[in-house]
């Protein structure tokens, strides 16, 4: 099995400074991209079929080709890594950029080049201490040794790379909502069109893209888009950060090709549940997805079969739920979170899901009755996709919708018999 | 008025950004760390160094978690709340800081040593529980560890 991202992770718990990252292949990929056009390196993004690895999976090298290109197009154009990581239950990134930074920078530097970017920023969250420290040396490193700043290895090509450290809120991760922040301004997100790759940050034309998918661009440009196919088990290519959190006896973070079974990751590697504990439903993807049951264990953990069974990989870090656990309290942490969280634009989200967290707590406590089942579920429809002005409200229902079809007894119990039967 | 030092810091940002508007948060968090919070009299002295109003500034900063409009203590406890947290026992860490401290959630103690908030998901749930005291990461906790970790900070 081919480790791609984590095989320079030191076990030690250091970063993989630029000596080490040079002596092992690093800014290989980088020299490539600068002979070729940027054009070329685009597609050969697109012929990997690399898909963002930040929660909705579209396709890289697709995104890339909207990026007005030639000696025509706006300058400065941005390049903007999401490094904002704030749902819960999701902690991929943080492991790449406190190891490895230099790939995310030489990943960086092939995908500025790719849509001709003037300057990358790279929206880090602010709670990430450790992956600030190790970025800015890295930085510092990579400006020092020509791979940034002006005439990048003799190439030409220019490019400025900086550090933002969030202000701290589950909106700055929404696309427009960081172009936004990184503007100065409330994380409220923008309408589309126009979309950022035309007209993204400070009006000039932007790519967002999260940390994993970049940390995997330079490896693709430098084997090539079948390797990166045939590192998979299924129709979507390349290796994935799987993690397991929750009532498992070992949580973690492990590379595997993409398409390995929830099962797979579930016992191989998270090694089954906790002693006494019964494995009840999963979160596959983080906070925002549906939940997954004991019939769904078998299936492949990608973008198109996670969602055959009705749920999101999302960011393939999975929180898992024992039966000890009361599905109604765990919904209503989530809806907590949501609630909180939502940035107040729109009706059906900052209403809503705090209704929802009210709802939630009532039945928890014995106060509800059978019919708000059904006002919850009147929410969720009315966060679905296309009712509000971005995607929180619509991740936000999702693992309550799936709870009140899965753990609808749980509910029910609830409110017969007029208390917590799990306390 | 911004100390020198504060005002070298946001400066310094300058180049990074084309508009000086982008740097409203930055701006914020160098005065927040040089005097702990953001009080109004900051919000009018970065007003005048940005141009940016005053009144923009502070809805900018109650938009943000990680910006403090009143003021805390010499260490802030962030413990998470989030969805892993809480199933590995936030509720009992939180009764336990709560008793132990003497304060509720976001109250600051008498003797201006520490100040307790919830946080959303510290990006770190395969160890949690997990919480922040100021910038340093303690993950998979319990009671009796949170009480010696309390004690390294004076
Ligand atoms: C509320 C919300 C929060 C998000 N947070 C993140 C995040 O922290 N990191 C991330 O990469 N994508 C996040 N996303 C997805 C981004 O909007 C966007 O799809 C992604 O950064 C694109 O990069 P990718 O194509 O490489 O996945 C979030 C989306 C929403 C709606
Ligand atoms: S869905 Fe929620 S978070 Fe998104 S714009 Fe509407 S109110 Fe804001
Ligand atoms: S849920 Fe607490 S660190 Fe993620």
């Amino acid at each position: 099995m081919e480790k791609v991202l984590t095989r320079d992770v030191p076990a030690d718990g250091s970063a993989f400074d630029i000596k080490r990252y040079e002596l092992a292949g690093g800014y290989q990929g980088a020299r490539k991209a600068l002979k070729m056009t940027p054009k070329e390196v685009t597609e050969i993004i697109k012929q990997s079929g690399l898909r963002g690895r930040g929660g909705a999976g579209f396709p890289t090298g697709l995104k890339w080709s909207f990026v007005p290109g030639g000696p025509h197009a706006p300058h400065p154009k941005y390049l903007c890594c999401n490094a904002d990581e704030m749902e819960p239950g999701t902690f991929k990134d943080r492991l790449l950029m406190e190891s490895t930074p230099h790939q995310l920078i030489e990943g960086m530097v092939c995908a500025a080049y790719a849509i001709e970017a003037d300057v990358a920023y790279i929206f880090l969250r602010g709670e990430y201490f450790l992956s600030a420290e190790r970025l800015r040396i890295a930085l510092a490193e990579a400006y020092e040794h020509g791979y940034l700043g002006k005439n990048i290895l003799g190439s030409g090509y220019n490019l400025e790379m900086h550090l933002h450290l969030s202000g701290g809120r589950y909106m700055c991760g929404e696309e427009t909502g960081l172009l936004n922040a990184l503007e100065g301004k409330r994380a409220n997100p923008r309408t589309k069109p126009p979309f950022p790759q035309i007209s993204g940050l400070f009006g000039k034309p932007t790519i967002v893209q999260n940390v994993e998918t970049l940390c995997n661009v330079h490896h693709i440009i430098n084997k090539g888009p079948e390797w990166f196919k045939g590192l998979s088990r299924s129709e979507d290519g390349g290796t994935k950060l799987y993690g397991a959190s929750g009532k498992v006896k070992r949580p973690g973070l492990w590379e595997l090709p993409m398409g390995t079974t929830i099962r797979e990751i579930l016992e191989e590697h998270a090694g089954g549940m906790k002693e006494g504990l019964k494995f009840r439903g999963l979160l596959p993807g983080g906070a925002s997805t549906d939940f997954l049951v004991e019939e769904h264990l078998d299936v492949k953990m990608d973008f198109t079969e996670v969602q055959k069974a009705g749920s999101r990989m999302g960011t393939g870090t999975m929180i898992v739920m024992d039966d000890r656990t009361c599905p109604v309290g765990f919904v209503k942490n989530l809806e907590h979170f949501f609630a909180q969280e939502s940035c107040g634009w729109c009706t059906p989200c900052w209403s809503g899901l705090s209704w929802a967290e009210k709802m939630l707590a009532s039945i928890e406590c014995g106060e509800a009755q059978e019919a708000d089942l059904e006002r919850l579920a009147y929410i969720c429809r009315f966060c679905a996709p296309g009712n509000t002005f971005c995607a929180l409200a619509p991740g936000a229902v999702e693992p309550l919708q799936s709870a009140l079809k899965y753990f609808r007894e749980d509910f029910e119990r609830h409110i017969r018999e007029k208390r917590c039967p799990w306390r | 008025m911004l100390s020198p030092e504060e005002r070298r810091e946001i400066e310094a940002e300058f180049e990074h950004y084309p508009h000086k508007h982008a740097l409203t948060i930055d701006a914020m968090k160098v005065v927040q760390k040089h005097r702990g919070w953001v009080s109004d009299e900051a919000l009018k002295d970065i007003s005048e160094l940005l141009g940016v109003s005053v009144d923009e500034l502070d809805s900018v900063a109650t938009f943000y978690n990680l910006i403090f409009r009143k003021p805390v203590g010499r260490h802030v406890i962030m413990v998470c709340d989030s969805i892993s947290c809480w199933m590995m026992g936030y509720d009992r860490l939180r009764d336990h800081l709560v008793k132990r401290l003497g304060v509720k959630m976001g109250e600051t103690t008498p003797d201006g040593r520490f100040t307790l908030l919830p946080i959303v998901c510290l990006g770190t749930c395969d160890h949690a529980p997990a919480m922040m005291v100021d910038e340093d990461l303690h993950r998979d906790l319990d009671t009796e560890k949170i009480d010696s970790i309390l004690e390294q900070y004076t």
